[in-house]
């Protein structure tokens, strides 16, 4: 089991593009066998950071350990890792089969054997049927599923997936993460997912790594993150959450962790400002004094036994056992 | 908008095609030409050997001159699509291949008269370097004059598609082939040649069209020692014998028809149109 789950270091890892910094030195271990999420928006350097894993990017100054061994200067192949491509990549003039037995026909094995192996493969990710399709006549999650064969079929240590699911419809986005998650699972090998949807990394995830402006902010499992961000940037991205500035510092809290109470017995005081059916929630927002907004969400059955508008007066109550300091 | 393309590739097209061909049974003397129903400019044509010398040497210059320009214009296009990072230098280097163009053919390929002649530029300096003791006649007037000509003329029309074509790979497909272990040897064998094939066609089609229906690169540059397709039907138009003309062109055009069919059959180029 260890021997398999070789471990994935980031050692002062930096990127320069000229004198911008895409990557700043940054540290991280990555859980061996886990589903690890690169989360933050387009620009904070996730994409590169991955790239300079897969070795489609030079590392400009630290390491990239696996397993114990410096892999930064190695060629993408020899690596350990696969990469599945934000648009797939695939071979537009190779069947199916074909694609998946590229690395294959790279290394010399002859055509019996090659489409042998691809065959498995493709019976792992359910296509076994379309083998000699061309990958334009396939749909946008067969494409996908293309592609994990043919990265999945090297055996690689880790999977290196760039926003695998951004080109897909949101019903088929929630479908294949499902499966995903599944085949993580099945091979136990370490995926690295980057993506800009805090709801698909907290879906996926058993390690959430959120980067900003070319560091990383937070590293956590999902739950940690989610419940207790560190910082005012993670709270807000992560989504959910109120960053509220009070005499004691800057906190975040829940959005659900707030409460509306008609009586003088609150934390603070504020007008309503929009009131949003969302099914099985409310989303109430109000403006407090200093002019922050604050955003409660309450329970449907609550929210209805005790009813109010927008311009009313309330008190937000909260447990401050669930605020959070922020550090920055 | 159909109507008026019509019309004019039947008035521009059609018509003439159809007046070469009508043309091409009409009898001939020396001194007239007799409309008429006839085989006997066909029958002189497939009857006569230098009919099939000459189409020989045709074909020896489209093969050699496409072998020449692909090999050039495919390791032009290459560096431009995938060496050349930044669009401002692939259009800058891109505009610079092209300015051979700005004139016209026939001076580009009589300036390479004083070059190659006896006297010449590449003679002397041969010479004055001693790689060799005597000028070489070989040359100026020659086929490899003719095949140099035909090279220098047309590369541009085998890198144009081609690069046209590189320039849509997506460049993902090269790192996820890189990430399959493929070295640059086989990144070139297994992707760029595949998916550049329809560009590498399409100039295909432009060189051996132009080549075989060249005459005037061929009169020049062998010093009317080579003859070609084109030189036969400029020779019989000299002496108004334009109904033997007529006949050599119409069975020029069904074979370069046929080897364009031959080549599409291979390829297909729809996505590139």
């Amino acid at each position: 089991m260890s021997a398999k789950h070789k471990e994935l270091e980031l050692v002062s890892v930096t990127k320069r593009y000229g004198a911008t910094v895409a990557v700043d030195a940054i540290n991280h271990k990555f859980q061996p066998g886990g589903y690890a999420c690169l989360l933050g928006p387009s620009g904070c350097g996730k994409s590169s950071t991955l790239r300079m894993i897969a070795g489609h990017e030079n590392v400009s100054e630290g390491s990239i350990l696996l397993g114990g061994t410096d892999i930064s200067d190695l060629p993408p192949a020899k690596r350990g890792t696969a990469m599945m491509f934000q648009n797939y990549a695939l071979f537009p003039h190779l069947t199916v089969a074909e694609n998946v037995a590229f690395s294959l026909k790279m290394r010399g094995i002859d055509k019996p054997e090659r489409l042998n192996k691809a065959g498995e493969m493709l019976e792992l990710v359910d296509l076994s049927a379309l083998g000699d399709r061309l990958p334009d006549q396939l749909s946008g999650g067969q494409q996908q599923r293309v592609a994990l064969a043919r990265a999945l079929i090297t055996r690689p240590q880790v999977l290196l997936l760039d926003e695998p699911l951004s080109a897909l419809d949101p019903f088929l986005r929630i479908r294949m993460r499902g499966e995903l998650r599944k085949l993580q699972r099945e091979l136990g090998i370490s995926f690295i997912h980057v993506t800009h949807g805090q709801d698909e990394a907290l879906a996926l995830a058993d390690e959430i790594v959120v980067m900003n402006n070319a560091v990383i902010e937070q590293a956590g499992t999902a739950r940690d993150v989610y419940n207790a961000p560190t910082t005012a940037f993670v709270a807000q991205f992560i989504g959910g959450h109120n960053v509220i500035a009070l005499p004691q510092g800057r906190f975040a809290i829940r959005t659900d962790a707030v409460g509306i109470s008609q009586s003088d017995q609150s934390n603070l005081q504020g007008s309503i400002l929009a009131i949003e059916y969302q099914g099985a929630h409310v989303s109430v927002l109000a403006r407090v004094a200093g002019d922050q907004d604050i955003s409660a969400l309450v329970p449907e059955s609550t929210f209805f036994n005790d009813p109010i508008n927008p311009g009313d007066q309330v008190g937000l109550i909260w447990d401050d056992a669930n605020l959070h300091k922020l550090t920055a | 908008m159909a109507l008026p393309i019509m019309a004019v590739l039947v008035f521009f097209l059609v018509l003439p095609i159809v007046m070469i061909v009508t043309v091409s049974f009409w009898q001939a003397t020396e001194f007239s030409i007799i409309p008429a129903f006839d085989l006997e400019n066909y029958e002189f044509l497939f009857g006569s050997n230098v009919t099939y010398r000459v189409f020989f040497n045709t074909f020896k210059y489209a093969f050699i001159t496409w072998v020449f320009t692909l090999g050039i214009g495919f390791t032009v296009a290459y560096f431009l699509a995938f060496h050349i990072r930044s669009l401002t230098w692939q259009i800058v280097l891109f505009l610079l291949c092209t300015i051979p163009f700005w004139t016209s053919n026939i001076i580009r390929m009589i300036s390479w008269i004083p070059f190659l002649g006896r006297n010449g530029i590449a003679n002397s300096t041969l010479i004055s370097w001693g790689v060799i003791d005597e000028p070489l006649d070989w040359l100026l007037f020659s086929d490899f004059a003719v095949i140099l000509a035909f090279v220098h003329l047309y590369t541009l029309f085998m890198v144009v598609p081609i690069f046209n074509t590189m320039m849509r790979i997506d460049k993902s497909l090269i790192e996820a082939a890189r990430d399959a272990g493929a070295s640059g040897a086989q990144i070139l064998w297994n992707v760029i040649i595949p998916l550049t094939k329809p560009g590498i066609m399409i100039g295909t089609i432009f060189v051996v069209t132009l080549v075989m229906g060249d005459f005037i690169t061929v009169r020049f540059m062998s010093g009317s020692q080579s003859a070609n397709v084109g030189r036969l039907i400029s020779n019989d138009i000299a002496l108004l014998a334009y109904p033997s003309a007529s006949a050599t062109a119409v069975v020029l055009l069904l074979t370069v028809l046929i080897v364009i069919g031959i080549m599409l059959r291979f390829v297909d180029i729809r996505k590139e149109l």
